[in-house]
């Protein structure tokens, strides 16, 4: 999966969370549950909707490392490469 | 035969807009179906039946704009006996005579001509928003239905428009947020009328209901991890067990406590709006269960399809605002109910547990509570006995 298409996923699944962010201009360092508001139950539906489409396991507790968008991609590329 | 009426979905409504038949004559219906889409300030709500038979004759045609209580449908019951009411026994409208409603209509927006038009309420909702008589556009939808795709197309927005619906268009189907900050005004202040609140405040450490979910969520796939909410509701419905006076209606000057023990549980809407729509049951659900109901509630909430039941059945509300949040929070009561509980934020600080300090994870959970039905030293052993229930969270 290129880098490309995993930030397309990235945004698509936050854009059906958040309808009304522009999640491309969104600060790429900022955390995602200031930034577009999103709740915890917000930010499982993202986790569940990453791994279903990527099909990397995402344990809870490392959560954290997905709240801004950089991060995500960081997190999703490494486990890929792992693979 | 009985009548299938506009329901009540809340002391604040008067009146509803049909806007969607789901049912035709001939067709059968048992209790709990959705047979209609009503259009009320809170949105579009799923009207279900509370009637088993076979639908005889529609009364009310698309887009009218009936009382409360007002027969939409005949419907013939299975049974030849005497048939219960067609509604929820709590459904009928109980704003005492005495009670000055506050005027509740909207401004409403120029409103073409749509008596005569089919259309699904998500075109329904875009004609109105845009002024667009329905009468002049011809559906491509079942029926001749008037589809959303028909009035973007009316709006010559869909040639122009890049591929993405504006998002406010996107989130706004089904849901008018202007139209529920009217709705939430008018229960919030009838509440602060009516009801004496008192409100109490009690710190748990909740370290324990952490690392148990901690614990079950790590070999769990994240569609099958549960969130302390989950924890905190199931708490909740459970004390009220013991804690009757928290848990039922006022009404009529008088308290009925409910056996059932349906939690409404608050949501907030994106842009601005909140719900609090009832988990049925929340006691007799396992902690899985409630979980994914939660999840699919505060989905549909968030996108306009509640149904009518979980509208007006509240028996007791929940007030989370989450990990952002703050530490404590003090709710506004949901008339008639006579309860809600609220949780602030987890937040770790030094605590003694055993005559030593150190970090625990603590939560601050408050009462508001109906003082025509309860005292303080009452709330006190309630919010005593949540804090207890969730220290052991396997028994949850």
């Amino acid at each position: 999966m290129s880098a490309i298409d995993i930030r397309q996923v990235i945004q698509e699944e936050l854009n059906n969370i958040a309808p009304e962010a522009d999640i491309a201009s969104v600060d790429p360092a900022a955390d995602l549950r200031e930034a577009i508001d999103i709740d915890s139950m917000d930010f499982l539906n993202f986790v569940i909707a990453i791994h279903r489409r990527i099909g990397i396991d995402i344990p809870e507790i490392d959560y954290p490392k997905l709240v801004t968008l950089n991060g995500a991609f960081a997190y999703i590329d490494a486990k890929l490469q792992a693979r | 035969m009985v009548d299938f009426l506009m329901p009540s979905l809340g002391a604040d409504m008067e009146a509803g807009t049909l806007v969607e038949w789901l049912v035709k004559p001939g067709d059968w219906i048992k209790r709990g179906d959705v047979v209609a889409v009503v259009e009320t300030q809170k949105g579009a709500i799923e009207i279900e039946t509370f009637q088993a038979g076979q639908v005889e004759k529609i009364l009310i045609g698309l887009n009218s704009k009936v009382p409360v209580g007002t027969p939409l449908a005949q419907i013939r019951t299975e049974a030849a006996a005497p048939a219960p009411p067609s509604v929820p026994p709590m459904a009928p409208p109980v704003v005492p005579p005495t009670v000055i409603v506050p005027p509740v209509s909207p401004p409403a927006p120029p409103r073409p001509s749509v008596a005569a038009a089919k259309a699904s309420p998500a075109a329904r909702r875009l004609a109105q928003e845009r002024g667009i008589d329905l009468t002049m556009i011809s559906g491509s939808g079942p029926d001749g239905a008037i589809t959303y795709a028909d009035v973007e197309r009316r709006l010559g927005v869909a040639a122009a428009a890049p591929p993405v619906v504006p998002a406010e268009k996107k989130r706004a189907i089904g849901l008018d947020l202007d139209a529920m900050r009217v709705a939430i005004a008018a229960a919030m202040a009838r509440s602060k009328r009516e009801i004496p609140h008192y409100y109490l405040e009690h710190r748990i450490d909740i370290t324990a209901c952490e690392q148990w979910l901690a614990q079950r969520n790590e070999t769990r796939p994240p569609e099958s991890r549960l969130l302390i909410a989950a924890l905190t509701i199931k708490a909740v419905a459970m004390a009220v067990h013991r804690f009757p006076a928290f848990n039922g209606f006022y009404r009529d000057n008088k308290f009925e406590s409910s056996k059932a023990v349906h939690v409404g549980t608050a949501i907030a809407i994106r842009g601005g709006g909140l719900a609090a729509p009832a988990l049925h049951d929340a006691d007799q659900l396992p902690l899985d269960e409630l979980m994914s109901r939660m999840r699919d509630l505060i989905q549909r909430t968030r996108t306009g399809r509640i149904r009518s039941s979980e509208i007006s059945d509240s028996t007791i509300t929940i007030s989370s605002l989450g990990e952002r949040g703050v530490e404590a929070l003090y709710g506004v009561i949901y008339p008639p109910q006579v309860a809600i509980v609220g949780f602030g934020k987890v937040v770790k600080r030094p605590w003694v547990v055993d005559d030593a300090i150190g970090p625990r994870s603590v939560v601050a959970i408050t009462l508001s509570a109906d003082h025509r039905v309860s005292d303080g030293h009452a709330g006190a052993l309630f919010l005593a006995e949540i804090g207890k229930l969730l220290m052991e969270p396997d028994k949850l």
